[in-house]
């Protein structure tokens, strides 16, 4: 087959069923105001460690309510908790607060 | 020397000698484990002239209680006279004791002098007896106090007293009951010997018909084991910071600072708080929030006996209130920090790589600006300081004009010691390359990074710094409003860094300047202090509306402040404007 600089990506399904929802609990009962996020992507405009990679907050957020916790931690590294997200958030969600807590949990996963 | 002893002193006795071991245990152990960096400070001082002013310092806080007397009279005495008055009525007994007895005699003599030497009364010892009363009689005004305090702590202008846990208490109910039990067992052997001076002898003659000699030797006994109780328990207790404290200073004097890790200096700090809760009465987390038993002396106490843990140390602002309190100086800030350190930190490496391509504008001669995160969330801050710039034809490198990496401190204040190092690095190296010679931060939190984290060859100022230097040079010139300011010290920038002339300065040269309620060391926190990640909305506003409130007193046209947070912070809470420094005096620019 010629390669025309694309590629097919595999299939890839999420079956809620199976999912490990056990870190986003733990999270929602740290952070209760992680739950009304609206997903509006202030929080990503914002931030500081966006506009050099790749981080992206709203990114994370779905991926841990799909129990997506491949990359999560290397993920959340990237953060400098300067708090400008939690500033702008319009529904006064405590960023700081969830990315914090999200460190803690993946690494007590991680053990 | 047999005619010294009865069976009593015994407890007494072994107490001294349970107290001294102990404590020298403990110290020296202590000292063992201080880090490579605490013990060369030590090493290099030990023999230096510093010792002089720490003496002074050890006899004025120890003894006088001077801080606490700058705080309240009465919380002052109470302290110093239990303190001083007892020290007092040590020293005065050995002397007592070495001008009236020729000859050797045993050490605890001196404690238990009026039972032991009840000869003829001459003048030297009927003075040296109205001596001991009144010393006596200061100590039991002290205990009384203690006691009034404890159930109505106002007296002492004290909102809230610490709660203590059993142990303190019990320690603390052994130490009351000494004075009162020498008084009872002194007033005693004056009933029969008539020894006493103006105290004892009148509380004496009313024993006097009842005067048996088991009686007083049962007094005497329950002083002294009243005093070995309170010696055994000591090293264990609060009351530790007695000895304690003495050491510090001198380690404080030689340079010793507190560390990222919990040392054998940690030790000292923990030890030398007398948990007497200065701490609690000005905490917003207490006084706003009603949230109990995160306080420093709890922390400190909990960490003491090894039961410090995150969720207590979260529950902080950081807006160094307390240590700016504390009696006893202690470093409060970098002990929580200690607790707060995420052991997972401690592996991470590479986490900013993607900062690693920005690159250092060469900055010979100019100024390097460096507006912090915050900064970019109130655009008018950096846009007045590059009018300011502009104005006086200052070249600048605006650092972070457009991608940015934080200062680190927020990371370091959570705990994230390694990340928080490896962002250090990465500014400092770029801020060294660009050659500059002076660095000017918008925000007070970059600036206690940059002054006390970082090791930079350059100067660093806060722009209000900045701008006072220009206007004292003549290089700005400002016209004067007739506006009524009123202007908040932001934590970071006063407490943290004590710079708080600096700012009014420049407010007096473009306005007219009116004093808040509180004001310096004692302003209040907006409520937005990055040191804090747990508090909700909801608590930080109630801060905040707090610190608002204390600004109005004078009813100002305009609310100035040195810190995008607090500005940030204030906005909302308020109708007047809320303006930094910075932009009032781009405002006013001739």
């Amino acid at each position: 087959m010629r390669k025309f600089g694309f590629s097919i990506s595999q299939t890839r399904s999420i079956d809620l069923d199976q999912i490990d929802f056990s870190c986003l609990d733990e999270l929602r009962e740290a952070v209760p105001t992680f739950m009304v996020c609206i997903n509006c992507g202030a929080c990503t405009a914002t931030c500081s460690a966006q506009q050099f990679s790749d981080f992206n907050i709203r990114k994370i957020k779905t991926m841990l309510m799909q129990g997506q916790y491949e990359g999560l931690a290397k993920q959340l590294d990237k953060c400098m908790l300067c708090g400008k997200c939690t500033l702008v958030c319009p529904r006064e969600v405590n960023l700081r607060n969830s990315i914090v807590n999200m460190r803690r949990i993946l690494t007590k996963k991680n053990k | 020397m047999m005619n010294y002893f009865s069976p009593f002193v015994l407890p007494f006795v072994l107490g001294t000698f349970v107290l001294l071991g102990i404590c020298v245990f403990k110290y020296i152990r202590w000292y063992m484990s201080f880090d490579r960096v605490q013990r060369s400070k030590v090493k290099k001082n030990i023999l230096s002239l510093k010792f002089l002013p720490a003496i002074w310092e050890a006899i004025l806080e120890c003894l006088f209680h001077r801080k606490v007397f700058r705080r309240n009279l009465v919380l002052g005495y109470m302290h110093s006279s239990i303190a001083f008055g007892w020290f007092l009525l040590i020293l005065v007994g050995a002397i007592e004791a070495e001008v009236c007895i020729h000859g050797s005699k045993p050490f605890w003599v001196a404690i238990f002098y009026r039972f032991f030497v009840h000869e003829h009364p001459t003048t030297t010892s009927v003075v040296f007896a109205n001596i001991m009363d009144a010393l006596l009689l200061v100590v039991l005004s002290g205990v009384m106090l203690a006691v009034i305090k404890m159930v109505y702590s106002k007296i002492v202008g004290m909102r809230r007293v610490t709660k203590h846990v059993l142990f303190d208490r019990f320690a603390k109910f052994s130490l009351w009951f000494i004075f009162p039990l020498r008084l009872l067992a002194e007033s005693y052997t004056a009933a029969y010997y008539g020894n006493g001076g103006f105290m004892t002898q009148a509380l004496g003659n009313l024993f006097a018909p009842i005067y048996h000699e088991y009686v007083e030797m049962a007094f005497w006994t329950m002083y002294s084991i009243c005093l070995a109780v309170f010696f055994v328990s000591m090293p264990f207790s609060r009351y530790m910071h007695i000895f304690t404290e003495v050491f510090l200073i001198f380690f404080r004097r030689m340079g010793v600072t507190e560390g990222d890790e919990k040392t054998g200096y940690t030790m000292y700090e923990l030890s030398a708080c007398s948990r007497c809760g200065i701490c609690i009465d000005n905490c917003p987390m207490d006084k706003q929030l009603g949230v109990q038993g995160v306080q420093s002396v709890y922390l400190l106490r909990d960490v003491r006996y090894k039961r410090g843990t995150e969720e207590v140390a979260n529950q902080c602002l950081m807006c160094q209130r307390c240590s700016s309190d504390c009696p006893v100086g202690l470093d409060l800030m970098t002990i929580r920090r200690q607790v707060r350190t995420k052991e997972s930190a401690l592996d991470a490496s590479g986490n900013y790589s993607y900062a690693d391509n920005i690159q250092a504008f060469n900055s010979v001669g100019r100024v390097l600006y460096f507006g912090g995160c915050m900064s970019h969330l109130t655009p008018g801050i950096t846009e007045s300081m590059i009018k300011i710039f502009e104005a006086v034809d200052q070249n600048y490198w605006y650092m972070d004009k457009n991608r940015t990496i934080c200062c680190g401190r927020p990371l370091l204040q959570q705990g994230f010691l390694k990340q928080a190092k490896d962002l250090r690095l990465k500014n400092q190296s770029m801020i060294i390359k660009s050659k500059a010679k002076l660095l000017v931060t918008s925000c007070p939190i970059c600036y206690q990074s940059f002054t006390k984290e970082y090791n930079l060859p350059i100067k660093v100022m806060h722009h209000t710094e900045y701008i006072a230097g220009l206007i004292k040079s003549g290089r700005l010139k400002l016209r004067k409003d007739d506006l009524k300011v009123v202007y908040h010290d932001p934590c970071e920038l006063g407490r943290g860094c004590g710079i708080y002339n600096e700012p009014r300065e420049v407010l007096k040269s473009v306005s007219t300047l009116v004093k808040a309620k509180y004001e310096k060391e004692k302003s209040l926190c907006c409520g937005f202090n990055l040191g804090s990640t747990v508090l909700t909305m909801e608590q930080q506003t109630k801060v905040r509306d707090a610190a608002v409130e204390s600004l109005m007193d004078k009813n100002p046209d305009l609310i100035a402040t040195a810190c995008p947070m607090c500005k940030k912070a204030f906005n909302h809470a308020t109708t007047l404007q809320v303006k930094d420094v910075a932009e009032i005096v781009a405002e006013n620019i001739i």
